[in-house]
This record gives structure tokens, sequence and C-alpha cells, in this order.
């Protein structure tokens, strides 16, 4: 039955203006399970991904969309005559923080970059890569900020344990003479460092 | 001693103190405490130089060196010995950011949609991520500010102030705004301020425009100089949980 099903999750991926999850496929399908539907979505990606083309199917935010291949974004970007979306170092900082601590409050984000994020966090807000989650029960009841499905969307993330892991680099702590090269942790190359943190703690995921 | 100085880098103190660290090579968890201090206020005094406004930030993290700087100094007594190093005060947080730097810096080497892969229909939202990020609108603070120039030049041809009380507050104006807006999704900039309507409510109107785009349900967009600028609502329609 999946020869059947095959080509109608296709078809419906195709005109889809989002990522579709299964679940929500199932809804027009109910004659199918969601993991068939999953199942036939995963072949169907293996299939484009060994045709090359110049697109391919991808799981992203909890849902399956084409998407071009990267050797191809000069191209497209042209057609859209747009200069590349990008993010300022800062912005990308304080949506990491966001990303891996959320829920989070910005105080708690500005004592960790040490400055004053207020203008970049509006600009997140305004992008809808971050959204108000809530509001903490504490003097001015400030807000309490998380990730949206928009920021798995745009950073290729199935869900945000795909996040990319945080090295771990507690073992300075431990023993007050680590001395660890903190040039090396910087520039992510030491892989014995990681190893070490590995052995140490498992890394932690980010927090729901 | 000379500096490389890139203003723009250092964003905030804690981007300083991690570009002196590399530059002089040293361990984070061995800082040279005295010889950062020193080149952290150096710079802080050439900030100071060339007119840029130093932030409290960078004093804040200066004070926080010369105290760790005067623990150093202080002899050691031998009954605290398990006391930690003064300078893990800052060498924690430095490693916490060192961290983010790497995890900000995996994010953006990720395919990232709308720069280096592209889905079959964009939508509208994606492209409100294109173009620099500082600038939410399309239409920026002085092209209202002169659209708005131009409709007092055209109502007010001799300027004349009268002051009375309030009569319109901007919270009403931000509802009559959004109801418009919630009625028919655009409107021209011109609208918003049809012939008759007073000085001070003109000015009522554009502040309760200006609040609305601070708060980001209003996107507008113009589409060459001269042209009427293009209110376009965006209410919360958040497709995301």
């Amino acid at each position: 039955m999946s020869e059947k099903l095959q080509p109608i999750l296709e078809a419906l991926v195709f005109a889809a203006d989002h990522p579709l999850s299964p679940r929500e496929i199932s809804d027009w399908l109910p004659e199918y399970s969601i993991r068939d539907i999953r199942a036939a979505l995963n072949a169907l990606e293996m299939e484009y991904g060994s045709m090359g083309r110049s697109f391919f199917l991808k799981e992203v935010a909890s849902g399956y969309q084409f998407r071009t291949k990267r050797e191809f974004a000069p191209y497209v970007l042209k057609m859209y005559k747009t200069s590349p979306s990008r993010l300022s170092q800062a912005a990308l900082e304080t949506l990491a923080i966001i990303a891996y601590k959320q829920p989070i409050l910005r105080q708690e984000i500005e004592k960790l970059r040490g400055v004053d994020v207020g203008g970049i966090v509006r600009t997140l807000l305004e992008k809808g890569l971050i959204r108000i989650v809530g509001r903490k029960n504490l003097p001015g009841r400030p807000f309490i900020y998380g990730t949206t499905k928009k920021f798995l969307e745009v950073f290729d993330l199935t869900d945000l344990n795909s996040l990319p892991k945080m090295k771990e680099i507690k073992t300075l702590f431990s023993n007050g003479e680590g001395a660890v090269p903190a040039l090396q942790a910087l520039e992510g190359t030491s892989d014995a460092i990681q190893e070490e943190a590995a052995d140490e703690a498992a890394p932690e995921g980010p927090k729901d | 001693m000379t500096y490389e100085v890139k203003l723009e880098i250092f964003e905030g103190p804690m981007d300083l103190l991690l570009h002196l660290i590399r530059k002089n090579e040293v361990d984070i968890f061995d800082i040279p405490i005295a010889t950062i201090t020193d080149e952290f206020l150096a710079y802080i005094d050439m900030m100071k130089a060339l007119n840029i406004n130093v932030a409290g930030d960078f004093l804040l993290m200066a004070s926080t060196l010369m105290h760790i700087k005067s623990k150093m100094l202080l002899p050691d007594t031998d009954d605290k010995e398990d006391e930690e190093d003064p300078r893990l005060e800052i060498a924690r947080p430095l490693l916490e950011y060192m961290r983010i730097r790497d995890l900000a810096h995996e994010l953006s080497e990720r395919d990232v949609l709308g720069r280096d892969v592209f889905s079959r229909i964009p939508s509208t939202e994606l492209s409100a991520l294109s173009d620099s990020e500082d600038v939410p609108l399309e239409a920026n603070i002085f092209q209202l500010i002169d659209a708005f120039r131009r409709i007092v030049d055209q109502r007010l041809p001799e300027t004349q102030l009268r002051f009375r009380l309030e009569e319109w507050s901007i919270n009403e104006k931000i509802d009559q705004i959004i109801a418009r807006l919630k009625e028919k999704q655009t409107l021209y900039f011109q609208e918003l301020f049809p012939e008759g309507m007073g000085l001070s409510e003109l000015v009522v109107t554009f502040l309760a425009l200006l609040e609305l785009v601070h708060r980001g349900l209003l996107k507008l967009f113009q589409p060459d100089h001269d042209s009427d600028i293009l209110l376009n609502a965006a209410l919360p329609e958040e497709r995301n949980p």
C-alpha cells in the first residue's frame, strides 16, 4: 500500500507552503497510520537523496520539505534579487543562548553576553525566530523567551534535541590546574578535550 | 604597545576580554590578570580618546578585573587553603561565553534557509529574514518622518500652535488603527491622516503609528522615495505553537 501512499505524499509535500509533519498529513489521509506515513516519507527522502537532483527532501521542524541544495544558492538568490539573509554575530550569539537555555529571561541572556540585548531580542522577535513564552513571577514580571518553529526551519533542525551538542569543558573546574588551552577549546579543534569532557559528564541537551 | 583596533568587533566587554586573551595567547584558567587588566583599561582609555561612548558594561568589567587584581595581590593566608582562585570569577563566564560563540558559529554553519537552501514556496515570513537585520521595516524611520512632514506641510500652510487638553490618547489611536487594519489588512499612510485633522491629532496619530511599529504589529513598505508608505498589519497570526 505504500506504493500508493508515496506519490500522494510527494504531491502534498511538493504543493505545501511549510514543512508537512506526518501527524498533519494523517488528518488528510486517515486510512494511513502516522507510522506508515513517516516510513514512506523517509523512503522518499532516501530516493531523492540518491537521485542527484538539485533539490532534496528534508525533515525540518518535525516536518518534511523540499529544499534546494546549497551549491545552487547563488542562482536562487540572483533570481530573488536579494542578498542572503544574515544575522549579525551578536544576534547569532543571542539566538544561540536562547536556543540552548530556553526558557530564559533577557536578564539572564545579558549576564551571559555581558551587554544589553534589548534591541537584538526585539529583532529576533520580529523575525519570528524567538517568541515570548510567558512571564516570570518576579518583580516587573519579565518576559520569558524561547525559540519558534521557524527557528528550526531556518536553521535546518528537526527539533530542539538536534541542536549541535554543547561542548562540555567541565574537567577544568573539577581539578583546579586542569590547564586546558583556551584557544584550542575556542576553535573547537581539540578532539582530545571533547573526549575528556565526554568521559566526565554527558553533554547536556537543551531543556524543553 | 600597539593595538589592532577593530572597534566594531568589540560589542561588549566579554568580546574585548576574549580578544585580549587570544592576543596574548594565554590560558583562560591562568590569566595574567595584571597584564589583561592594564590592556583592558588602556582600551577603554582609547575608546574615550576616540570619543566613543564607553558603555557601563565595560566599566563594570574593568572594576571586576581590578577587584580580582587586588585580591591576587593580597598575601596568601594559610588558613584559607580551600579558597578558590579569584580569577575564576571571570574565567567561568568567559568560558561560558566562548561556548556560546562556538554554538553561534555552529548554527551559522548549518544549511540556513534563505541563505544556503530554499524551500519550494518561500513563505512570506521568510522574506522578512533577508536584508539587513536591524531594519525591520522596509521603510525606515526617516522615510516615515519625511512622509509625516509632507502631510503636515500640506495641511498647515501657516504654522499655528494651539495648546489644549489632550483630546486623543496614543492608546486610543492605536486601537483605532488596529481596528482599521483588521478590516483591511493594508492601509496607506495618507489614509491615516484625513483632511481636516488638527495638528495635535496628526501628531498623536503619528506617535501611535510609531508605537505600533515598535511593537512589531505593523510592517511598513515604501516602493520608492516619493510614493505613499504602505502599512501592513503584522497582527498575531502565529502559525507557531
